[in-house]
């Protein structure tokens, strides 16, 4: 049993070490974030939220609770950038926010 | 029947007549705009099943997929309009199907596609930070209890099921092998990552995923084994959570 003991707390600090090496070097992993209330309806990624839970259920367009992928960066602008490289125009006073919004709930 | 219940009856039973009380605004029989509608839902829905099943789609080919797909459809309609869950029970109706006898390890293809699916979609966890894991003292190591993000899947199977799901959608990867192969399904960030799980492997997540402490997950995988690299693989994976209480 002793030799396992060594063997796991040895593998853990491995497994830490590594980990820590691979997120100081790769910035990859960070470059799209969620951007809510940018998407128009329909078009969201993913949690909508109230009785929404999935891609494609916001009901109104630019819905603060409604989320997609966007380069990092460019989120809380009024020109976020989308994964693919297509710039969306939000209309005139919004932008989008890391964290849910308050703004364009679906009614009722 | 109920104007709906035959709506949706000849809706998925191509033979079928229009329903007859079917009526457009005019009043007149809705028959040309019914079979416009069924042909789209019929195509619709099978075009989802290209979109969720890319491998079996590649394996089977397109038209053999297609013609499965018509009878799945109709045999299984969706059972819920979250259109990422139409699908689970494709497996199985694989396994089932005499056309398919020759290929018996299709149905395990797509459930590993289907798992893949659920990992894309779960809900997001929260993992433990290099730093939290850092500062755990190594005296400590071995009560300390984990648990996995909701996003991690396992799959298990009895044909070399991810080497062939990687040559059909890579046609210059290697031939795959004969043999069992077991897959964990890791998210990283937004995009499931399937791995090949190794001897110990099983046992030690699933001790973790059942609350074990980490000396009862590495004793659960047998004395030589050596869980450094499913370790790394969880963590860089961001697969470890605090445990829940």
């Amino acid at each position: 049993m002793k030799s396992n003991k060594a063997v796991y707390a040895t593998a853990f600090a491995a497994a830490v070490s590594a980990t820590a090496m691979v997120s100081a070097t790769t910035a990859s992993a960070q470059e799209a974030v969620k951007c809510y209330g940018v998407s128009m309806a329909g078009k969201n990624d993913c949690a909508a939220g109230a009785g929404t839970t999935c891609a494609g259920t916001s009901k109104v367009d630019y819905q603060g609770n409604a989320w997609t992928l966007v380069k990092e960066g460019t989120c809380e602008t009024a020109e976020p950038v989308l994964a693919d490289g297509t710039k969306v125009m939000l209309p005139e006073g919004k932008m989008g926010g890391l964290m849910a919004l308050e703004r364009d709930l679906p009614q009722g | 029947m109920t104007t709906q219940g035959l709506f949706r009856s000849a809706l998925l039973d191509p033979s079928s007549d229009m329903p007859v009380t079917l009526t457009d605004g005019a009043g007149r029989p809705a028959g040309r705009r019914f079979s416009v509608y069924r042909n789209n839902v019929a195509v619709g829905l099978t075009e989802a099943l290209i979109d969720g099943f890319p491998a079996c789609h590649a394996l089977l080919g397109d038209e053999m997929f297609r013609a499965m797909a018509g009878a799945f459809l109709r045999a299984h309609p969706p059972a819920s309009p979250v259109m990422a869950r139409f699908g689970e029970a494709l497996p199985e109706f694989m396994d089932a199907a005499p056309q398919l006898s020759k290929m018996r390890w299709i149905g395990d293809v797509a459930r590993l596609e289907c798992a893949l699916r659920q990992s894309y979609h779960a809900a997001d966890g929260t993992p433990l930070s290099p730093e939290d894991l850092a500062a755990i003292p190594p005296e400590a190591l071995g009560d300390t209890r984990f648990g996995l993000v909701p996003s991690v899947r396992v799959l298990l199977s009895d044909w070399p099921v991810l080497s062939i799901r990687r040559r059909a959608l890579d046609p210059a990867a290697p031939q795959a092998q004969p043999g069992a192969e077991d897959v964990l399904i890791l998210r990283p960030v937004y995009d499931p990552e399937p791995h090949l799980m190794t001897r110990g492997d099983l046992p030690f997540v699933e001790s973790l995923r059942r609350g074990a402490t980490l000396a009862e997950a590495a004793a659960s995988a047998g004395d030589d084994y050596d869980p450094t690299r499913l370790l790394t693989l969880l963590m860089q994976s961001h697969a470890l959570t605090a445990p829940e209480s």
